[in-house]
């Protein structure tokens, strides 16, 4: 596993070659066809969402999308969904629990996106809908932290039966820069706050949160997409076949209790 | 001598003539520090006596400003009628975040309370009822493992006790300190809601001054029935970020209550002299048994 300090994740994980879900989707699924909109407002461009096979099992595909350049920035809004965005993917996990898909979640995002229009729409109340509804969406639910897993815009498309992270990615309450300005007043210090908010894979293995952890070649994801591809991919197959396996009342107790015993505290 | 030299003599004796003020001394004159009340909307003083009197509701402008969880617990629940649940529970230190246990010492000190949240069973006007009071002088009332699970486990009190919940949301949203596992406390407070839903229950949420962040972003959206007080802040975002992402200056309305309302996330805003009488018709409604009660 990686000596990497958190730091040095950060900036493998903004690494301007780093894969997104435009490479991983054509390499792990096949025959994708992408659904737009939230059948409500409108179609948001960060989030991708879509139908497709998983090996031989089709599978319901919902993901948030880095661009890879300036222009695909612009599209996707660097990864930061409107409230129309969270709504999609739970249109497109009820469709997934009508037809038992399996719901596949690839989480890179910074964050919910900030401004005057996601207010006006309800940004709170779509996170809030979309951990309501997943916890007892009646189908079998995988969420994979690809790079940045950016506090509620993740946990959004993050409740789930087991959550897996790639060996580099980073998930937290708060961005490292969010909460040195907090903390200190000053965004500069992002390196002492990354260190000390504990959000690598391995920290979050030992608070329950992170379920397994998917290597990277070695420097990295982008050193190879193919050989990442080919490891999320392979987690992802057996851990569909494990939990499709699995009854979905006690799936969803299962689901349930994993969220219901994280928390420290003395009584 | 040139001219500017004659008027600084002339300036020291002036100076030398005027009788030493002495510097105000503590306890020469008392001005109490809450004699008055300046409101944070509209800019407004006046007498606290008065403000208090109302309610802590400016008279000017309206806003409904902020309650201990004692003053709210006072206004809302019948006499005597609060049971509290989980009174002993208090906050660890799950990230190792420097000074946590300090200043958690010191807010428990302030506030009478050992977090940012009191839940327990009381009536109002005769309705039996699960309540969660959010104290925002708590550490703004940020969600940490405590708040999460006194919260999951109020929801799952009320289902077991086929109890509706009232809950008075205030925060400034996840508590960074605990880092992730503050977050996580957004799905489980959310699937607490959930179960209790999908078991028939009926859940009240109550937006007060300020909710914000990943409460806004929880359980405090998914009441069946969301009510909020006039001029209370409620947003996702903080609006210096938005500003920040935008570079423009926002309406002074911008988060409130009343926008709110008018995109659709809240069903009704309510007066603070009218709360009580409102959850409890809303609870008699819902065909809740009324018992004896005193005021």
């Amino acid at each position: 596993m990686s000596n990497l300090t958190a730091c040095e994740r950060l900036e493998l994980i903004r690494h301007k070659d780093r894969p997104t879900v435009n490479d991983y989707i054509p390499a792990m699924f096949t025959r994708f066809m992408e659904f737009h909109g939230d059948r409500l407002f409108g179609d948001d461009a960060a989030i991708i969402g879509g139908i497709g096979y998983l090996s031989d099992t089709p599978v319901t595909v919902i993901a948030q999308v880095k661009g890879r350049n300036l222009e695909e920035n612009k599209r996707t809004n660097f990864s930061m969904p409107h409230p129309e965005g969270y709504r999609k993917a739970l249109r497109l996990a009820k469709q997934a629990e009508k037809f038992h898909r399996p719901v596949i979640c690839l989480v890179d995002t910074p964050g919910a996106f900030c401004g005057v229009e996601a207010e006006e729409r309800g940004q709170g109340e779509a996170i809030a809908r979309n951990l309501y509804e997943f916890m007892t969406l009646r189908t079998p639910v995988i969420s994979v932290v690809l790079g940045e897993g950016g506090s509620g815009g993740a946990l959004a498309l993050a409740v789930c039966d087991e959550l897996a992270m790639l060996e580099n990615a980073l998930y937290s309450v708060i961005s490292p820069r969010g909460a040195a300005s907090i903390l200190w007043k000053d965004g500069t210090k992002e390196k002492e706050a990354c260190e000390m908010l504990k959000i690598t894979a391995e920290d979050l293995v030992k608070f329950g949160v992170c379920d397994k952890i998917i290597a990277e070649p070695t420097g990295g994801a982008h050193m190879s997409k193919e050989q990442t591809a080919d490891n999320i991919y392979e987690y992802l197959v057996d851990a569909v076949y494990r939990l499709k396996k699995s009854d979905i009342d006690e799936l969803l107790e299962k689901r349930y209790a994993k969220f219901r015993k994280i928390g420290m505290f003395t009584e | 001598m040139a001219i500017e030299d004659l008027f600084k003599i002339v300036k020291e004796r002036f100076v030398a003539e005027q009788p030493a003020v002495p510097a105000a001394q503590e306890g020469d004159v008392e001005i109490p520090q809450d004699l008055l009340f300046k409101c944070p909307r509209c800019g407004a003083v006046v007498y606290n006596r008065e403000f208090t009197a109302a309610m802590k509701v400016c008279p000017k402008c309206n806003y409904h400003a902020r309650l201990t969880w004692q003053e709210r617990l006072e206004l809302t629940a019948d006499k005597d009628s609060f049971v509290e649940l989980d009174a002993d529970m208090k906050s660890l230190n799950p990230i190792g975040f420097p000074k946590y246990e300090d200043k958690i010492a010191k807010m428990q000190q302030q506030c009478d309370m050992n977090d940012a949240i009191k839940t327990g069973v009381c009536t109002i006007r005769g309705y039996r009822t699960v309540i969660g009071i959010m104290d925002s002088h708590f550490f703004m009332a940020s969600m940490g493992s405590v708040v999460g699970e006194k919260i999951a486990r109020a929801f799952e009190y009320a289902t077991e006790h086929n109890l509706p919940v009232v809950m008075f949301t205030a925060s400034g949203g996840a508590r960074m300190q605990e880092g992730i596992i503050s977050l996580m406390q957004m799905a489980k407070t959310s699937g607490a809601v959930k179960r209790h839903s999908d078991a028939g229950g009926l859940y009240i949420s109550v937006m007060t001054d300020p909710t914000t962040g990943g409460v806004t972003a929880s359980f405090a959206s998914l009441g069946d029935i969301i009510l909020a007080e006039p001029k209370v802040l409620i947003g996702f975002a903080g609006r210096r970020v938005i500003q920040d992402t935008i570079r423009q200056r926002l309406p002074d309305d911008f988060q409130s209550a009343e926008f709110q309302e008018k995109c659709g996330f809240v069903d009704m805003i309510v007066e603070r002299g009218m709360m009580r009488k409102r959850i409890s018709n809303i609870l008699k409604l819902h065909g809740f048994p009324k018992e004896a009660y005193r005021r």
